[in-house]
C-alpha cells in the first residue's frame, strides 16, 4: 500500500487518498525545489519587479531619507537632450553597439574558418583545437590585462614595429584603434568558444556530401560554399546570437585595456551602467538604463532574427 | 581560404605527392594560428620574469630571470594575493558545491516529480532566460545590501544560486536516463530519496562533472558582480585583485604579470589536465563565457 502510493505519486500525482478519505499533499517534491527556489525568487524573480520600481524613484543609495517618486522620470531624461544622462548614456550605447560592429564578424567569421581548418583528420588536430581554445578559461581581467600590456604605447607590439623599421601606433589613444584592440584581445580570449561549437556542428556532416562533391569536381571552396554553409545555418545563427549578446554586454575589456578613453570614446554601455548607480549612486537612474538595455537587446535579437532566422525556412 | 583551397586542387589531381604538400601549408596555417593564441600568454610569463628595466625592452627570453616580481607581490600589504587566491578558491568551491547540489534536487523534482505549481514555476524560469543579466544588478546589490552581505562570501555567492541554467541542464539530462530503473527501485521498497541519491545522481555523473566544471570557471574568473560586493581589499577575489593592481601599481608591468600569472595557473592547470573535458562540456551546453 506505502509502495503503491509512492508510485502513484511520483508518476501520477502528489495527492494521494488517505484511509480517512481526505486528500494529502506530498510535500516532498516541494522539498526537492525549494532550495533553489528561494534563491531563484530572491535573485531573479523579486529584482525583475524591484527593478522596475527602483526606476521609478530619485532613488540616492547614499541618501536614505529622500527617495522620492519620480514616475517616468528616469526614462524620459534618457530622451531629453537637456538632462544630465543624455550625452552619456547614448555614446555609450553607440559604442557597444560600435563594439557589436567590429566583433561580431571576425569572431564568427575567424571561428568557423579555424573549426573548418580543424576538421579533418589530420594527426594532432587535437592538440591545435585545445590551444585555440585555451584563452577562454582565462577571467575576462587576465585577457584584457594582456591586451592592455601589449598595446602600451612602449608595449610589445609597438617595439616589434619599431624593430622592423615602421612606425609604431598609439594602439590605446588614438581611435578607432583602440576599438580594434579591444576587439583583436576579445578574439584572442573568445574565437575559441565559436570554434568549438562549430566543430562540434561540422562533425555531424557526412563525410559522403564532401566526396560526392569532389567527385562532381567541386573544389572545397565550393564545397565550404555549397554544402559547409547552408548546412550550418542553425549553428552560424545560434553563434550569431549569443555573440550579440555577449559583445552587448562588453565590459571588462575597456574598463581595463583603455578605462573607456579616450574621452569616453569606448565606454560600454554596462560600464556606463556601473557608474550612474555605483559611483554616483543614481540607482534610479541606473536601474531605467538597465530596462532600456533589456530593451534595446530584444530589439537586436529579435531584429537579428528577422535578418537571419527568416532565410532558415527557405 | 587559399590554404584550403589548395590541398583540394592537388587532390583532385590524385597526387600523393600534392596531399602531403596540402598537410604541409596546412600544418604550416594552423602552427601560425596557434603562435598567435599562445605568444600573449608567453609574455605574460616571460614580463613576469623581469627585472623592472627588462619591462619595455622587446627581448622575448628575459637576460636576467628573476621571481622578483613574485615575492613583492606577495610581501606587498596593499596587495593580500594570498587572501584574494584563497578568496577565490572557497568563493569558487562553495559556489560550485551548492550549484550542483540545489540544481540537482530541482532538476530531479522537474524531471520525475509531480507536484502542483510544477509548470508554472519552470515556465517562469524559461522565462528569466530572455532577459539579459544586468537588469538585476542594481536590485540585487540592494537585495544584498539590505541582507548586510556586502563585503561577504554569502553576498558573492547567493545571487549566483539561482541561475536556472543547471537546472535546466540536470533535468534534460535526468530526463534522458530510463524511467523504469526507478519504478522497479520503488516497487522494491526504495523512495524517492533513495532513488535520486543512489540511482540517478551516480547516473549523472558526467552531466554533474560538466555543470561543475563551467560553474567552478565561471566563478573563479568573474568580475563584474564581485567587483561591486566586495570593497574592502582583504575581502577581494583574484580577478578583482588583480584589476586593482592596475590601478595601485600602473606602470609596475612585472609585478602586475606576476599576479595574472598566479591567478591564471590554476585554471591552466586545470586546462591542461582536464581540457577535453572541459571543451566537450562547452560544445555539448554551448554557455558562453
Amino acid at each position: 500500500m506505502a509502495v503503491r502510493d509512492r508510485v502513484q505519486s511520483q508518476s501520477q500525482s502528489t495527492t494521494a487518498p488517505t484511509a480517512s478519505g481526505r486528500r494529502r499533499i506530498n510535500l516532498l517534491p516541494y522539498l526537492f525545489v525549494l532550495p533553489h527556489l528561494i534563491f531563484f525568487a530572491a535573485f531573479l524573480g523579486w529584482p525583475f519587479f524591484y527593478g522596475i520600481f527602483v526606476s521609478l524613484f530619485n532613488y540616492d543609495f547614499s541618501d536614505p531619507t529622500y527617495r522620492p517618486f519620480v514616475g517616468l522620470q528616469n526614462y524620459i531624461n534618457l530622451f531629453d537632450s537637456s538632462s544630465l544622462q543624455f550625452a552619456d548614456f547614448w555614446r555609450s550605447v553607440v559604442n557597444t553597439g560600435t563594439f557589436i560592429v567590429w566583433s561580431v564578424p571576425p569572431l564568427v567569421i575567424i571561428g568557423l574558418l579555424l573549426a573548418v581548418l580543424l576538421n579533418s583528420k589530420l594527426p594532432g588536430r587535437n592538440i591545435f583545437r585545445a590551444i585555440f581554445f585555451a584563452p577562454w578559461s582565462l577571467s575576462a581581467v587576465v585577457a584584457s590585462l594582456l591586451g592592455w600590456w601589449i598595446f602600451q604605447d612602449g608595449g610589445i607590439l609597438n617595439q616589434s614595429i619599431s624593430g622592423i623599421g615602421l612606425q609604431p601606433n598609439s594602439w590605446l589613444g588614438q581611435m578607432p584603434w583602440p576599438w580594434f584592440a579591444i576587439t583583436l584581445t576579445t578574439v584572442w580570449w573568445t574565437v575559441g568558444f565559436n570554434t568549438v561549437i562549430f566543430l562540434a556542428a561540422l562533425q555531424d556532416i557526412s563525410e559522403t556530401l564532401y566526396e560526392a562533391a569532389s567527385i562532381d569536381g567541386a573544389n572545397r571552396v565550393q564545397q565550404f560554399l555549397g554544402i559547409t554553409v547552408p548546412l550550418l545555418r542553425p549553428v552560424i545563427f545560434f553563434i550569431i546570437t549569443i555573440q550579440i549578446i555577449a559583445s552587448a554586454n562588453l565590459f571588462v575589456q575597456p574598463r581595463v585595456i583603455t578605462g573607456g578613453g579616450p574621452a569616453l570614446q569606448t565606454e560600454s554601455l554596462i560600464m556606463r551602467i556601473a557608474t550612474e548607480s555605483f559611483q554616483f549612486f543614481r540607482m534610479g537612474s541606473g536601474a531605467a538604463m538597465c530596462v532600456m538595455f533589456a530593451i534595446i537587446l530584444l530589439i537586436l535579437t529579435a531584429l537579428n532574427f528577422r535578418l537571419f532566422g527568416r532565410t532558415e525556412q527557405q | 581560404m587559399a590554404s584550403i583551397a589548395k590541398p583540394a586542387v592537388q587532390a583532385r589531381s590524385g597526387m600523393s605527392n600534392g596531399k602531403l604538400v596540402g598537410r604541409i601549408v596546412l600544418y604550416i596555417v594552423l602552427g601560425l594560428v596557434a603562435i598567435f593564441f599562445l605568444l600573449p600568454l608567453f609574455w605574460m610569463l616571460v614580463t613576469s620574469l623581469k627585472p623592472g628595466d627588462e619591462w619595455l625592452q622587446a627581448n622575448w627570453l628575459p637576460k636576467n630571470p628573476t621571481f622578483d616580481n613574485f615575492t613583492r607581490l606577495f610581501n606587498n600589504p596593499s596587495a593580500p594575493m594570498f587572501n584574494w587566491f584563497v578568496n577565490s578558491i572557497i568563493i569558487s568551491g562553495i559556489a560550485t558545491f551548492l550549484t550542483l547540489t540545489l540544481d540537482a534536487l530541482a532538476g530531479y523534482a522537474y524531471s520525475r516529480l509531480n507536484f502542483p505549481g510544477r509548470k508554472i514555476l519552470f515556465a517562469l524560469m524559461i522565462g528569466t532566460l530572455t532577459l539579459p543579466g544586468i537588469v538585476f544588478l542594481v536590485p540585487n546589490y540592494l537585495t544584498v545590501n539590505t541582507l548586510g552581505w556586502l563585503n561577504t562570501y554569502q553576498g558573492v555567492i547567493a545571487p549566483g544560486l539561482a541561475g536556472v541554467f543547471g537546472v535546466f541542464f540536470l533535468r534534460q539530462f535526468f530526463q534522458s536516463l530510463p524511467k523504469e530503473l526507478e519504478e522497479a527501485a520503488l516497487i522494491d521498497g526504495g523512495t524517492i530519496w533513495t532513488n535520486f541519491w543512489h540511482i540517478a545522481l551516480p547516473l549523472s555523473r558526467p552531466a554533474l562533472a560538466t555543470l561543475g566544471i563551467i560553474t567552478f570557471l565561471a566563478s573563479w574568473n568573474d568580475y563584474l558582480w564581485p567587483w561591486l560586493v566586495l570593497n574592502d581589499p582583504t575581502k577581494f577575489t583574484l580577478p578583482v585583485g588583480l584589476a586593482s593592481l592596475q590601478g595601485s601599481f600602473t606602470f609596475d608591468y612585472g609585478l602586475i604579470m606576476a599576479g595574472a600569472v598566479i591567478a591564471s595557473l590554476p585554471v591552466i592547470i586545470l586546462y591542461l589536465l582536464l581540457q577535453r573535458y572541459i571543451i566537450q562540456s562547452v560544445a555539448m551546453t554551448g554557455l558562453k563565457g
